[in-house]
């Protein structure tokens, strides 16, 4: 049993995948980028979060 | 339970597996045993990976917090959609360039051996033991609530999904997942609907908020800065944020779940399906244990929900202090649904005093209750030194059982079991690859054959069950249930993670300085877990903030390396 050491001696991994589908491509009718799908998730959470305010304001 | 709910309970489960089994029959690669089938799409990774985090005590016991506590639980969830975003970001394009099995192959990649390793071992000890818990769970409650022998739920579960999951490997698991979670969500859907039908007829959903509210378990977002208070906003956003991307982006239970796919895309979509729909489910579910304390509110509930605890201690030496305490907590019941009414009914003809003088009431009648019940405890505890007092899982499955058709029963019990297999495999898978991917095939046995490794996983998979069953046949809890599960991830998880945060953002650090840095910050979360008293999920950020810190600290002092970090760019 033979530990490598300290990143002297990069280990043989499986070979890097090649992906079927362009990594750029989000295939979303209303999002081309996936930083535009990354701005819509986080306006849902804070919609969430706003919308969970307003239920506590609401009924305290 | 009738006849009618077992057919559906065990038709159920056992047609699910036995379906998974027969689809997956006969696999001898390696990389569908391990990751799955490689053309699955973004919907059935993002039901899988829902799946996996949703076990049975997401749906036992969050209405239990729901019913004790209100909405505030749901903020645990705040930091989920954020990590989300940054695993699909960062972690995943990662994981499939390097075309990796698990997590900690990554870490040899960028670190070394050592790194890999320690990463590997920790997954597998707070994994293992959560693994346990996962099985026990559920079991506990279910054989106390169904007269079921303990050691029976659990080893016959726990077989079912051992024989799935060994069978079948990744693609059994995420493809019995989605029927899981189809019985999951229609039992608690089926159960909202008959909630809302029980309550009074006079009563309106309005109603039943303004009485949640007026008693404060509508209270979802809390600002306080005090550290000391379980779930907050800032505990929610920040220890959640830590937890979340722990447990997604390094916990090979998750990553298993969506490495796979034929492109980037289809992880990528199934991690954001989870980040925005992860909230609603929660909140859903609280309500749903709300609705039932609001039902509870007009319909009088058992003093003590555990009704086993309280058969064994009722006709013993504190039978009569007991009894005498559940006849004074119906008195008081019936006068508090009577100062309900006087409120509702004051606050509609828009009496705004009589309204307030009503609540007020009301108020002081919930705390008489909520006084006797903790009577009740205390006597329980006398009686038994050993009782479980605290009956916050119980009160789902209570109102299940005492109010739910026939049928219905059979699902929602069928629900309560989806939940239990679906995590129980997707974590038993887990810990047979990191088994066989990082320590079997990477120290002892480098040049074997797939069929090999298939073996080797199916064997591993199988132990790590043997153990699982084994650790919750002898467990024994003392914590609400949901909460002990995420104990345990929050003592390991800030520690994992910063592996992972100095292996992408701290280029310059290498192998030695954080492997040490990682024990010692493991040490440091032990020694304040033991020692000092704030919020389990603060121990999160305080493992990964630590352990950041000493790679950056150690590898100061150790100097610059000669050898350049090896390049992983992210595409």
């Amino acid at each position: 049993m033979k530990l490598r050491a300290d990143n002297t001696e990069p280990q043989a991994g499986p070979p890097e995948r090649p992906d079927s589908i362009p990594d750029q491509v989000t295939g979303l009718p209303w999002f081309d980028t996936w930083r535009g799908v990354y701005v819509f998730v986080f306006m849902s959470f804070v919609i969430w979060v706003g919308l969970l305010l307003a239920l506590t304001v609401a009924f305290s | 339970m009738s006849p009618l709910d077992f057919v559906v309970l065990i038709g159920s489960m056992v047609g699910i597996a036995i379906y998974g089994m027969w689809r997956t029959r006969g696999r001898q690669d390696l990389s569908v045993y391990l990751k799955g089938d490689p053309n699955v799409k973004w919907a059935a990774i993002g039901i899988s990976v829902m799946a996996t985090q949703a076990s049975a005590i997401t749906f036992i016991s969050t209405p239990g917090q729901g019913y004790q506590d209100g909405l505030g639980f749901v903020q645990n969830y705040f930091g989920m959609p954020l990590a989300l975003i940054i695993v699909a970001a960062v972690f995943l394009p990662m994981y499939r360039r390097l075309n990796v099995y698990t997590a900690y192959e990554f870490l040899g990649h960028r670190f070394d051996d050592k790194t890999r390793l320690l990463g590997a071992a920790l997954f597998l000890l707070q994994r293992g033991l959560a693994a346990g818990i996962t099985i026990y769970a559920p079991a506990i409650i279910l054989s106390t609530v169904l007269g079921w022998r303990l050691d029976l739920t659990i080893v016959l579960s726990g077989l079912l999904v051992i024989i799935y999951t060994v069978s079948g490997g990744s693609e059994a698991v995420t493809l019995t997942q989605k029927y899981q979670m189809a019985i999951m969500f229609g039992g608690m859907v089926m159960a909202l609907v008959v909630l809302l039908m029980k309550l009074p007829p006079n009563l309106s959903l309005t109603d039943a908020l303004t009485v949640a509210g007026g008693f404060k378990k509508l209270h979802a977002v809390d600002f306080s800065p005090d550290i000391k208070q379980r779930y907050t906003f800032w505990t929610g956003l920040l220890g959640g944020l830590f937890l979340s991307l722990s447990y997604f982006g390094t916990d090979q239970s998750q990553v298993q779940r969506y490495i796979s796919g034929a492109s980037l895309r289809e992880g990528r979509l199934g991690l954001m399906f989870n980040a925005v729909f992860k909230i609603p489910m929660q909140f859903l579910i609280l309500l749903l244990g709300v609705l039932v304390f609001v039902f509870y509110q007009f319909e009088r509930p058992p003093v003590f929900f555990n009704e086993a605890t309280w058969n064994s201690s009722v006709h013993g030496d504190s039978g009569q202090r007991l009894r005498s305490l559940e006849q004074r907590f119906a008195a008081i019941h019936a006068e508090k649904a009577r100062l309900i009414r006087a409120w509702l009914d004051a606050k509609h003809s828009g009496n705004r005093q009589a309204a307030a003088e009503a609540h007020a009431q009301a108020q002081a009648a919930l705390d008489h209750s909520e006084g006797l019940r903790a009577e009740v405890k205390t006597a329980l505890l006398s009686a038994d030194p050993r009782a479980q007092t605290n009956d916050t899982d119980y009160v789902f499955i209570t109102f299940v059982l005492d109010h739910l058709p026939h049928g219905l029963i059979g699902l929602l019990v069928a629900a309560f079991f989806a939940a239990a297999l679906s995590s129980q495999a997707a974590e038993l898978n887990a810990l047979g690859s990191t088994t066989t991917v990082d320590f079997y095939r990477h120290i002892f046995k480098r040049d074997a054959t797939d069929a090999h490794y298939v073996i080797a996983s199916k064997w591993f998979t199988f132990l790590w069950g043997l153990v699982a069953l084994a650790f919750a046949l002898f467990a024994n809890l003392v914590e609400n249930l949901i909460q002990a599960v995420n104990i345990v991830g929050s003592v390991f998880y800030g520690v994992v993670l910063a592996l992972f945060l100095v292996a992408f953002f701290f280029r310059w650090v290498r192998g030695t300085a954080v492997f040490w840095a990682a024990l010692a910050a493991q040490t440091l979360v032990f020694v304040l877990y033991f020692s000092i008293n704030i919020s389990y999920l603060w121990y999160n950020f305080i493992g990964c903030a630590a352990c950041v810190l000493f790679s950056v600290l150690i590898q100061t002092t150790l100097g610059p390396t000669v050898t350049p970090a090896r390049t992983l760019s992210t595409p």
